[in-house]
């Protein structure tokens, strides 16, 4: 049996309809686009000092509809850029699911039910398919289709279409 | 044609939904739900809030060569999320938006034009039988003139100008059908406000909306836009309308021509059909802090108002503000301590409004005009609403800190609720 890990980290938990001004406020984005500076107000209106309680990797997990609202693609690279490995959801706003695939960022679409904060996460393929271990438990989420899984392993958009030079299905 | 294309049984092509068709032809092969397809837009809009982004993309994409976009008639730059009230650091990053756009010759919309989606729909962009996309989620606004409108993210703008195409999972349908004629004081936004709290927040998601039914005929197309602009709201792709009559009198009027109408197969499969009776519907309002935490105005408690703010690609063209105007004009007052914001959509809608005296009228009654654009919608630029301040708004979203500050609170509702609302100070009935 073939186990390669994508992502390894602690987990943090979100509830449903997390939408993207959620992640970060619109009008953050205003004074700068660097993902760098703008990572310090994640989940600010929600969770203040979210960011500076992070410590090392972290899988994020929540509950339906994550990354519903704007299409705002910083909503992902500012998560990168603070140290989440992988967004589980029980469902993807469908922007936010794009924007991520466009950058690499992993995603597991799947409910994972009730989960304790800090609980070891590991997200990894077995075999091909996509598999999370969410401590003891082991949970299947919904596999990528392959297009999707090719842009998102070669590390997003950019890679993906430097390597191409345009999109091949 | 390919084979999954067949009914297995009788080799038959099986009936396909607007959504399948019109991605079909936007990908050049037939497609149907599920699968993934590299689709030629045939336009993208930007806007100042996402083309920076994407043109980093782009320069890394390119890896330092220099080039121009792969088919700059087909892309259009709107700078419509910020203005001069928004700060440096914005207008370096609008700068930079109008710069290549000045260089490439890509259409611009520059700053007080209006909001983009209004500005693509009022210059005859969106048209039916195309697919077009928006680095912004609400060009689902499209789907109102029968074309396929869909929210892209920056990579994906970069991606399109760099090679003209984007990748697109081709969604399954909900069909939603609309009977009946509005009553009095209820409109489109009461029937975006219903079905998010009938579906929810993510009940349309991955899936596309298309709307159909008798009642149709008596939606004219600034309630069809509301309807497409909101169906992203529960999650949808695109919110999706045929071309019928309203439409096709609409293009004319616009001098929109030669277009290739897309109309679902009758019997096409569709995931969930929902009937909407218009004419039960009583106004509706989405309370703090979720666009699906929907009740009926008139069960709502009686709640103060600070701000009651009318603009937005949801609810801020003419008829709007003629019916807020109606309202607030008959009262021939807005309530004292009540300050009200009138942001037109596009500078067209608000040259409407000083040609047939609306502009005199709103400023007569102390409201207060902003220049075209998003506005105070989502806090990147005009009047941020203060802490502990209540705001009923004509916009679509109300999510904590929207608006650029998250102790506010946002109400969504109609434009004649808003105006009401400015009329009496609060909405909603005494315990």
């Amino acid at each position: 049996m073939s186990d390669e890990t994508l992502a390894r980290g602690k987990v943090r938990v979100f509830g449903d309809d997390i939408n993207t001004d959620y992640i970060v406020p619109s009008h953050r984005k205003k004074r700068t686009i660097d993902p760098d500076l703008l990572r310090h107000h994640i989940f600010e209106d929600i969770c203040a000092g979210f960011y500076e309680e992070l410590e090392g990797p972290t899988i994020l997990v929540a509950g339906r509809n994550f990354g519903c609202g704007s299409a705002m693609e910083i909503a992902v690279t500012v998560l990168q850029r603070a140290g989440i490995e992988a967004v589980v959801a029980t469902s993807f706003a469908r922007t936010f699911k794009r924007n991520a695939i466009n950058n690499g960022l992993l995603l597991c679409e799947v409910d994972a039910g009730e989960v304790p904060e800090d609980t070891p996460a590991r997200v990894c393929l077995r075999d091909g398919a996509l598999a999370l271990e969410l401590g003891e438990r082991l949970l299947s989420p919904a596999q990528l289709p392959a297009f999707m899984l090719d842009i998102l392993r070669s590390g997003g958009l950019v890679p993906y279409l430097r390597r191409n030079g345009g999109f091949q299905i | 044609m390919n084979d999954e294309f067949r009914h297995e049984e009788n080799d038959m092509p099986r009936p396909r939904t607007m959504a399948e068709k019109l991605l079909s032809r936007a990908a050049n092969r037939p497609l149907v739900a599920g699968e993934v397809a590299v689709c030629k837009p045939d336009y993208a809009m930007g806007t100042d809030g996402s083309i920076p982004m994407a043109l980093d993309y782009l320069g890394e994409m390119l890896e330092g060569h220099e080039r121009g976009p792969f088919a700059p008639d087909r892309v259009v730059f709107a700078l419509d999320h910020y203005d001069s009230t928004s700060g440096a650091g914005a207008l370096l990053l609008q700068a930079r938006a109008r710069d290549y756009a000045q260089a490439h010759a890509i259409t611009l919309f520059d700053v007080g034009d209006g909001i983009g989606h209004q500005l693509m729909m009022e210059r005859g962009h969106a048209a039916p039988g195309r697919l077009l996309v928006g680095a912004d989620s609400h060009a689902t606004s499209y789907g109102a003139f029968n074309c396929f409108g869909t929210g892209i993210g920056s990579s994906d703008l970069a991606g399109i100008l760099f090679c003209g195409a984007l990748w697109l999972e081709v969604p399954s349908s909900i069909r939603i059908v609309l009977d009946g004629q509005f009553a009095p004081g209820v409109g489109a936004k009461d029937v975006a406000l219903y079905l998010a709290r009938t579906l929810d927040a993510g009940g349309a998601t991955y899936k596309a909306l298309e709307f159909t039914g008798p009642g149709l005929a008596n939606l004219d197309m600034d309630d069809r836009i509301v309807l497409a602009n909101m169906s992203v709201e529960l999650g949808a792709k695109a919110g999706l309308f045929p071309h019928d009559a309203v439409l096709a009198q609409h293009l004319d009027e616009i001098g929109v021509d030669g277009v290739t109408a897309v109309t679902a197969d009758p019997d096409a499969p569709y995931v969930h059909t929902l009937t909407v009776d218009i004419g039960r519907l009583r106004p509706q309002i989405a309370l703090p802090h979720r666009v699906d935490n929907v009740i009926d105005l008139a069960d709502a408690p009686r709640t103060r108002v600070d701000v009651v703010y009318l603009g937005t690609c949801t609810g801020g063209r003419l008829r709007d503000y003629a019916e807020a105007l109606e309202i607030l004009t008959a009262a021939g007052r807005i309530a004292r301590d009540v300050q009200v914001i009138v942001t037109p959509a596009s500078r067209s809608i608000r040259e409407a409004m000083e040609r047939t005296g609306m502009i005199e009228q709103f400023r007569g009654l102390g409201a207060q005009l902003e220049s075209p654009g998003c506005g105070a919608c989502c806090g990147t630029c005009g009047p941020i609403p203060a802490a502990n301040q209540k705001i009923i708004s004509s916009a679509n979203r109300n999510f904590r800190g929207r608006m650029g500050n998250a102790d506010a609170e946002i109400y969504l509702a109609s434009p004649v609720s808003c105006a009401r609302a400015a009329v009496e100070g609060a909405f909603g009935q005494e315990a």
